[in-house]
């Protein structure tokens, strides 16, 4: 459904100034999936996503997109994809219905063939009751399902989603998503959304594509990116000061690894955290270290981010001179004696 | 439920109705004109707030016209006096403050992401500035035909075969003018604030210039000879002689000289700057 090889994309901002904002990104995505461009804000997803469908050309690099080339057939392109962008694609002094049904004529449909159109998106969005509103009257929810029933008219076999549920609140995210996810499965559509969102990605995309600086850093599902990248971690403290007859212990548990030991605290990787905990408070019985609190985490996509940049993902949104440092650093880390 | 994948059209058919060619451009513009016309039709009012600039003048400067120098401009024209004078002028302003300030629903339409939400589409790029420009014409001909029937009571005469050629004039410079804003709107649109400074920077001049609100006859040389290049001056004066019922003079013909020039290059140089907006 997609293949891009090498897009890269500059931005002159001034004369002395160039943004590199995509470096260098090759892309497959066959029918039927349903992936996550995952990366801070600024990371080039926008732009990436621009440039496979048609709205920009690439600085360098190939993309085929739905069977034609983004560059050389762009107008093919356009006809075959769904687009919703990360701003409101319905024009403010428009009401919801006419916009879907401009959207119908755009893409070949006859007055009646539109007319139905929108009214059966108006209804599978939950938006029959504001259909005559005008698009400025609506709430930012609304005015985002209007957005993905606009990208939905012509039944397109691959639907783009650029930031599709930033700004809205939990519960309109999820009723969001079950709006797309339906209308997926009863269309068969391939999906390819960005976000920056951690747990969108992770509940939401079957495949995440985690992408930093313009670059992609990691590909796969976001079991196997836990699994591989991250794993388990253990964070353990003793009752008194000096926590390194727990770091021993923590350091003989299984698959224990990246261990760090910081005063009262041991934290570190192990290969199945719930079932770590246990054995080490038996062990730290038998060998008479008082443990004060045991908690295990299982990972996040956050956690991955970190291993593969050093970064937060939140802590790279903010994007604060100090975004760099990972959380570790600022600790001392000490080797187990 | 509604199933939606159930009803949908498949996307290939969808695909192979969108026509290209002229014709396919044709059809563009009209659903462009289209969706453009919608929000008037929905609210007919809001051609009057591209009136207010010009019902200013017509209610505080045509009075002080009367005043002052009724007679000489009425000598001019003949007759019909200063409102014979003012009104056509006025109808020219109409459409300097109008369309020259449509490129700003652009402008926010960049902001929002409808815009790109087009661009994203099928639709030709040029008809996406053609189908906008030609919409100008409709609030323009609806405030032009207010503002005749207002100034009747106050003695304007109207002749009515000059009067709709002279609203044809008025549309296809409106066109012409849309057409700049637009591209105005376009080249400006990572500095939006721009987009007034440029167009009030502009508008003045051009309608000092243009002998709109006072005759250049009394003016200084200079001032004559930059009328001479206000493609706007042509249109006053064209407008005058149609609205005195003059059809076929060189003054009417320079007129459409100037329109058509107008919109001749404001569309071409908006299609040109359409091509490019959405980097
Ligand atoms: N039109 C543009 N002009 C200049 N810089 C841009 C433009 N679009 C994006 N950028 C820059 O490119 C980088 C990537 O942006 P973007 O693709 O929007 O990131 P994301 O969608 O991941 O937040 C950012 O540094 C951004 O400032
Ligand atoms: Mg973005």
């Amino acid at each position: 459904m997609i293949d891009a090889r090498s897009l890269t994309r500059d931005f002159v901002v001034s004369r002395s100034q160039t943004v590199h904002a995509v470096r260098g990104i090759s892309l497959r995505i066959e029918p039927g999936e349903l992936v996550a461009l995952l990366g801070p804000n600024g990371a080039g997803k926008t732009t990436t996503m621009r440039m496979l469908t048609t709205l920009i050309a690439p600085t360098s690099g190939t993309a085929t997109v739905a069977g034609h080339d983004v560059v050389r057939e762009p107008g093919k392109v356009r006809r075959h994809i769904g687009y919703v962008g990360q701003g409101n694609g319905a024009g403010h002094t428009q009401r919801a219905r006419d916009e879907l049904r401009t959207q119908g004529a755009i893409y070949g449909l006859d007055r009646r063939a539109a007319r139905r159109r929108a009214d059966d998106l108006l209804d599978g969005l939950d938006l029959a009751d504001l259909a005559d509103r005008k698009v400025s009257a609506l709430s930012g929810g609304q005015r985002r399902r209007l957005d993905v029933a606009m990208g939905l008219v012509h039944a397109p076999s691959l639907l783009f989603l650029d930031e599709p549920s930033t700004g809205l609140d939990p519960q309109n995210r999820a009723n969001l998503w079950e709006h797309i996810l339906r209308m997926r499965a009863e269309a068969a559509m391939t999906v390819v959304l960005t976000t920056h969102y951690l747990d969108e990605a992770d509940s939401m995309a079957e495949r995440v594509v985690i992408v930093d600086h313009g670059e992609i850093i990691a590909d796969d599902s976001a079991a196997a990116l836990k699994a591989k990248l991250a794993g388990d971690r253990i964070v353990v403290t003793v009752a008194g000061d000096d926590a390194r007859p727990l770091a021993r212990l923590v350091d003989r548990l299984p698959g224990a690894r990246d261990l760090v030991c910081a005063g009262s605290r041991v934290e570190a990787h192990v290969a199945d955290g719930p079932a770590a905990l246990p054995e080490l408070l038996r062990a730290a019985i038998e060998a008479d270290v008082r443990v004060g609190t045991a908690q295990a985490h299982q990972p996040t996509l956050d956690d991955v981010f970190l291993t593969l940049t050093g970064r937060s993902l939140r802590e790279a949104e903010q994007e604060t001179p100090t975004a760099q440092d990972s959380p570790q650093d600022s600790q001392t880390r000490k080797d187990v004696p | 439920m509604t199933t939606i994948g159930a009803t949908a059209p498949s996307p290939t058919p969808v695909a192979a109705r969108t026509r290209t060619g002229p014709l396919g451009l044709l059809r563009d513009v009209g659903i462009v004109l289209t969706r453009e016309l919608r929000p008037l039709r929905h609210d007919p009012f809001s051609v009057v707030f591209g009136m207010v600039q010009p019902l200013v003048f017509l209610g505080l400067f045509g009075p002080l016209l009367v005043g002052s120098l009724g007679g000489q401009a009425g000598t001019a024209f003949g007759a019909g006096g200063v409102w014979q004078w003012f009104v056509p002028a006025i109808l020219v302003m109409t459409a300097l403050f109008g369309t020259s300030a449509t490129g700003a629903n652009l402008l926010f339409e960049f902001q929002t992401g409808a815009h790109e939400r087009m661009l994203v589409t099928p639709l030709s790029r040029p008809s996406l500035l053609v189908g906008r420009a030609l919409k100008e014409m409709v609030p323009l001909a609806g405030q032009a035909v207010i503002i005749v029937l207002v100034m009747i009571p106050f003695g304007f005469r109207l002749y009515p075969v000059g009067a709709l050629l002279g609203l044809a004039l008025l549309a296809v410079f409106g066109v012409g003018l849309g057409a700049l804003s637009y591209s105005l709107a376009i080249a400006v649109r990572k500095q939006d604030w721009m987009f007034w400074v440029v167009q009030q920077t502009l508008i003045f001049p051009l309608m000092l210039l243009s002998g709109m609100l006072l005759p250049l006859e009394t003016g200084p040389g200079w001032m004559r000879v930059a009328s001479q290049v206000n493609p706007l001056a042509y249109l006053v004066d064209a407008e005058r002689a149609l609205f005195a019922g003059e059809i076929g003079s060189m003054t009417v013909l320079w007129g459409w000289v100037a329109a058509l020039v107008t919109a001749a290059v404001g569309l071409t140089v908006g299609v040109r700057a359409m091509a490019r907006s959405a980097d």
